[in-house]
């Protein structure tokens, strides 16, 4: 079984965000690490290869740094890399990420796609829906469990809705994007990275991707951010100093008012 | 500037990720709980951390002791106790790496290097702490045998560990030079575990007496000739005291990481208190003295590294960086005021921590002995 799995690399969780003149995150000015989300996607075709075989390859977009974030995912186990790289593509939005991923997987074997839900960075989600548009495949969002036969060659997932458990099942090849829930990433043993420095990372550039410069870059986005704010301070809260009975009628009160309860 | 290589950065950030993701929410329930962090080890065994007390012809992935020495920090940033369980790999490792025979590094290093088997290093007795060549505790060849007698004391992990790098005496009249080292499986007949003792700090860290009756160690359990053992605990010092060093940086590290913090949100007199000068200047001094500590502990295990251990520096890295980490986090405790003083908040675990650091691995006043001894040429 071939898998591949879309990784990002994003401004690290912890460190303080600054913007660029376009109102783009200034990437170059913090530390960068793999997509924590993506991680869970990586966990989850390295469980899948241990438990029936696969051959993994991480597929990426960014700049030539963005290699760091591949290594980790080749530490915790994938097999192979490829980055697409290209001044051409900054600027970026959403749709153009997907269809530059898209082309780069019709390039390669594969049986299934995993994706991490969003990034943490934009964190709009609408990259996995996108690629699997592109590439016309069965898409199975927001797996919170997944279960691969290969035998009937479908793919079956469990999405955590409200009040219950959504099953969807779809028929390989297949796209398929995993919340946190699904498993605990494992951190990359010292073993895992001293291989990962002989597995090879592929660099594709546009013109080796054939893509259509138009759909891609700054140029070609259809989104353009307009303003970045933090977000105001949040109000200070109501405290009741009364008796607890009185306190507690309050308090319902007030819940009743905002519709709470 | 000490340079890594790709591989050691991406070591280093996964050492960091597991520090802040996995050991630092636990620290204070394994020091509130003195029970050893099963759950740690088995992190670190599983991203093969243990592996970088090994060698890599014996199934480790050692970078050098300065590497070492760095992720010891990073893991004590943390807890001092989590970073006990590679220090303690490496003090056990030590002596079969440096005087063990082919035979036994290939039976023990590469099970010490996977965790499956903890190690363990057991000189100190009851009446030999910092003098010893005083200990009591004999070796008397049988046959194919040794017959260990005596009782160690203050042997940290020593109930977790599946194999005891141990001293005793094979020949009492020669002081120091009677002194044997011997391979002690948890196994051997004889061998049981005392008193647990209810300490300070380190309390992630088990410290036990090992009593020793009539155990049996084969003699291919032997590390060098007999009366070798003295030199080989001397030779092991020079190697695991820079690690003790790293260990009391990385506390002292933690300290000033959560004391600046905590000095940037706390407010009084209407603005944070780290834009009071009496707070900066207290500050500036724990961040100067604990990157002097530093890089004295960074020289001492690249003299190892190097091939040129000197006993001199690496007593001179423990001592130095134990003061500071007992100061620097002491200063800490001083900056969170009472809230310092109290369990909610680690600095005060900092403080109990680095009092050990002080004390073990040859106290403070027995590294002076040996940089004055040095300086006046007497050794």
């Amino acid at each position: 079984m071939n898998i591949i799995v879309c990784v990002k690399q994003v401004p690290d969780t912890t460190a303080e965000k600054r913007l660029a003149a376009d109102n783009r995150l200034d990437r170059a000015s913090m530390e960068n690490i793999l997509n924590p989300f993506d991680e869970y996607a990586v966990e989850e075709a390295i469980r899948i290869k241990e438990a029936q075989g696969a051959n993994i390859t991480l597929v990426c977009m960014g700049p030539a740094a963005a290699e760091s974030a591949l290594r980790k995912g080749l530490a915790m186990g994938a097999d192979n890399a490829v980055l697409v790289s290209d001044p051409l593509l900054a600027g970026s939005d959403t749709l153009a990420t997907a269809y530059v991923l898209a082309c780069a997987i019709k390039r390669l074997p594969f049986d299934l796609i995993l994706t991490g839900m969003q990034s943490t960075d934009a964190r709009t989600g609408q990259v996995p829906a996108a690629i699997a548009e592109f590439l016309e495949l069965p898409m199975l969002t927001f797996a919170a469990k997944l279960d691969v036969d290969m035998g009937k060659r479908t793919a079956r997932i469990q999405r955590q809705a409200e009040g219950g458990l959504v099953v969807l099942e779809g028929n390989l090849p297949a796209l398929v994007s995993v919340t946190k829930a699904i498993n605990e990433p494992r951190y990359p043993a010292l073993r895992g990275i001293m291989m990962a420095k002989k597995k090879e990372i592929k660099v594709w550039n546009a013109t080796e991707l054939g893509l259509d410069t138009s759909l891609v870059g700054s140029s070609g986005a259809h989104t353009k951010v307009l303003a970045v704010r933090k977000p105001a301070p949040r109000a200070k809260g109501v405290v009741i100093k009364e008796d607890p009975d009185t306190a507690a009628r309050k308090v319902a009160d007030y819940l009743a008012s905002v519709k709470a309860i | 500037m000490y340079t890594l290589t790709e591989d050691q950065e991406m070591i280093l950030s996964v050492v960091r990720e597991i520090a802040r993701e996995k050991i630092a929410p636990r620290a204070a329930e394994i020091d509130e709980r003195a029970e050893y962090p099963w759950d740690i080890k088995k992190i670190l065994c599983d991203a093969d951390v243990l592996m970088l007390a090994v060698p890599q012809e014996y199934g480790g992935m050692s970078q050098g002791l300065l590497f070492q020495c760095m992720v010891i920090e990073e893991l004590c940033k943390a807890c001092a106790s989590s970073g006990l369980i590679l220090m303690i790999q490496g003090l056990a490792e030590l002596p079969i790496e440096l005087a063990g025979n082919e035979a036994q590094k290939r039976r023990y290093l590469p099970r010490l290097a996977t965790g499956e088997w903890l190690g363990a290093l057991a000189l100190t007795e009851p009446q030999a702490g910092s003098d010893p060549a005083s200990m009591r505790t004999r070796a008397e060849r049988k046959g194919d045998r040794y017959i260990l007698n005596g009782t160690k004391r203050f042997i940290t992990n020593a109930d977790v560990a599946d194999v005891i790098s141990t001293y005793a005496s094979t020949d009492p009249a020669k002081g120091s030079h009677g002194i044997s080292a011997f391979i002690v499986e948890k196994s051997f007949p004889g061998i049981t575990i005392g008193k647990h003792e209810n300490k300070m700090g380190i309390r992630g860290s088990t410290t036990c007496e090992v009593i020793f009756d009539n155990c049996e160690v084969p003699v291919e359990n032997l590390l060098g000739s007999e009366g070798e053992g003295f030199k080989i605990a001397m030779r092991t010092f020079d190697r695991s005291r820079p690690a003790v060093g790293a260990q009391a940086v990385g506390i002292a590290q933690g300290a000033i990481d959560y004391a600046v913090e905590y000095a940037r949100q706390r407010q009084q007199f209407g603005q944070p208190i780290i834009q009071f000068q009496g707070l900066q200047w207290m500050l500036a001094d724990m961040a100067m003295q604990t990157e002097a500590a530093r890089q004295l502990v960074y020289h001492a295990a690249a003299l190892c590294d190097a091939g040129k251990p000197s006993p001199m520096v690496s007593s001179m890295a423990k001592a130095f960086a134990s003061d500071v980490a007992m100061k620097v986090t002491t200063d800490a405790v001083q900056i969170l005021g009472g809230y310092g003083y109290i369990k909610e908040y680690p600095v005060e675990r900092m403080m109990r921590d680095a009092k050990i650091t002080q004390i073990y691995e040859g106290t403070n006043q027995i590294q002076r002995i040996v940089i004055a001894r040095a300086l006046a040429g007497t050794r």
